[in-house]
């Protein structure tokens, strides 16, 4: 049986929800059990936005991830939050141009990425969460460039097809990291 | 079976009601519900529907009211607050026996409370609603691909036994994304005779009515549907069961709550405790039945519930309180973790 339970987190408009919903639906298909939970409160406008995404070989009891086996930190305020709820032997991968500490735990796998400087350099500055997702996929084992596309081309709507291109150029770059 | 897609709680329960021959919409935006509103304000005008954001929730639960009286499929959905709002016209489609949609995506409460996932309009969904003897028929998704299914299962009972059907859902459902097959077995609207479609000379005038001056007519009509409200109960309970063959303790939970129950239940059974489930799906009418068999043979019920406790009385009612009921909740927007669940079951065990 395996289940991941993955938590994303950072700034409004940093591109959480569509992250986890990139993560969501690779899993979805490759017929997992899926799911993806917004925090829908106040944090939405202006503070920390966050993300609860399943995907289980199961059926998926509570879409609420309160222990996560990832987690995606992309400010420091996410990683002060969520860092002591990390299952132990859990990964924890965080914007490492944003965050200005290192994880604390011991007990867990840090990934610093520095996803909001490598996007700005190269030339896709609002794809940060893009870089991250490749880099989360290539180190669970799951970075298939034809799989990562063909889920792109589902979660991206066909009026903005011209953003698939750069969506996958952004994991490419995070998974070769 | 059409291909899934990811689809949030929300807008599965608009895209259902489309399919299900839905063509009138009327709402007033609050969260955590909006996306109904959303979605259907972008779907109706493509398909010849009428979407309207009221000017209130009473004015949108009066204009269901309306539409409804000329024996088309309406809907309205809201959260907590605009519930209690359209209470005077959920009584009113009782009093005049009309077919409704009704969602409730709850929050918490009471007054304006918090905008998180709630489960403390039961109560009201299925006891008051509004004034008067009445019954909604209440339907408890826990799911989005059930939030899809009881959607369109609402408009078939709401036409069948011409009465308020409910969705009584709650946030998480509302904002939660799940695969969704949209593959729907739609049965054919039946016939209204009753409806107001004008008599073109050819029949006698329909009313749609709830005002009864002669307090014998009205009793009448009050016993004639509660007569209806019992071949609801005979015919029409709806619940699933989970592990409770060699059940020795047993959960009560319905929607979101029952999604963590089944993590604690998965996590005693690993311990070794017999413990199952009953999801009541339908909310009224209850399954009693269910419990009252389960009273039989486990030796404690807990209700999990994010309420001070309102399902529980109904568990209580159903098993007569042969075996101890205990509660197991969070309020205001908290959900219980499955380890408080796990905490109750093993509580109960010793």
């Amino acid at each position: 049986m395996s289940t991941k339970q993955i938590l994303l987190s950072g700034f409004g408009g940093q591109g959480i929800l569509f992250a986890g919903k990139m993560l969501a639906y690779k899993g979805m298909m490759e017929d997992k059990n899926v799911s993806w939970l917004p925090s829908y409160g106040p944090e939405m406008r202006g503070g920390t936005a966050s993300c609860s995404v399943i995907v289980s070989d199961e059926a998926v009891g509570s879409p609420i991830v309160s222990n996560p086996d990832v987690l995606v930190a992309m400010n420091l305020p996410s990683l002060d939050r969520f860092e002591d709820s990390v299952v132990p032997g859990g990964m924890i991968f965080y914007d490492s141009s944003l965050v200005e500490r290192p994880v604390k735990r011991s007990d867990v796998v840090a990934y610093p990425i520095p996803a909001t400087k490598l996007a700005g350099e190269n030339g896709f500055s609002t794809l940060a969460n893009m870089i991250l997702v490749g880099k989360i996929l290539q180190a669970l084992g799951e970075f298939d460039e034809e799989k990562v596309l063909n889920t792109l081309n589902k979660v991206i709507p066909p009026k903005r097809a011209e953003m698939i291109e750069a969506n996958m150029k952004a994991m490419k770059l995070g998974a070769e990291l | 079976m059409s291909e899934k897609i990811l689809m949030k709680g929300n807008e599965a329960i608009a895209e259902a009601a489309i399919a299900a021959g839905c063509r009138h919409y009327f709402g007033y935006p609050i969260t955590p519900q909006t996306e109904v509103a959303a979605y259907m304000a972008k779907k109706m005008p493509k398909i010849g529907g009428t979407f309207l954001q009221a000017e209130s929730e009473i004015a949108a639960i009066n204009m269901v009211y309306g539409v409804s009286s000329t024996g088309k499929r309406v809907m309205t959905s809201s959260s907590s607050p605009g519930i209690s709002l359209k209470g005077e016209g959920l009584s009113y489609l009782a009093g005049a026996d009309l077919p409704a949609l009704v969602v409730n995506v709850q929050r918490g409460g009471p007054g304006l409370g918090g905008i998180q996932p709630s489960q403390s309009d039961y109560f009201q969904a299925t006891r008051g609603a509004g004034h008067g003897d009445f019954h909604m028929i209440v339907l408890a998704p826990n799911s989005v691909q059930e939030m899809a299914q009881l959607t369109v299962k609402g408009f078939e009972l709401a036409d069948t036994y011409r009465m308020t059907a409910m969705i009584l859902a709650d946030g998480t459902l509302g904002q939660m994304m799940e695969p969704i097959s949209l593959d729907f077995d739609i049965a054919p609207a039946p016939a209204k005779p009753w409806a107001t479609t004008g008599t073109k000379m050819e029949r006698p005038h329909n009313i749609v009515n709830s005002l009864f001056l002669k307090p014998e007519e009205l009793e009448k009509h009050n016993f004639l549907r509660y007569d209806r409200y019992r071949t609801i109960e005979e015919n029409e309970v709806m619940y699933e069961e989970y592990m409770m063959e060699d059940a020795e303790i047993c959960v009560a939970a319905f929607g979101i709550a029952s999604r963590v129950s089944k993590n604690a239940i998965n996590e005693a059974r690993k311990q070794g405790i017999k413990v199952g489930m009953i999801r009541p799906i339908t909310l009224w009418p209850f399954p009693k039945a269910p419990f009252m068999k389960a009273a039989e043979k486990v030796k404690a019920i807990l209700s999990v519930e994010l309420s001070m406790g309102q399902m529980i009385e109904d568990v209580k009612l159903a098993c007569e309180c042969k075996v101890p009921v205990t509660l197991c909740n969070r309020v205001g927007g908290m959900i219980p973790s499955p380890d408080q669940v796990l905490k109750a079951i093993c509580d109960l065990q010793k």
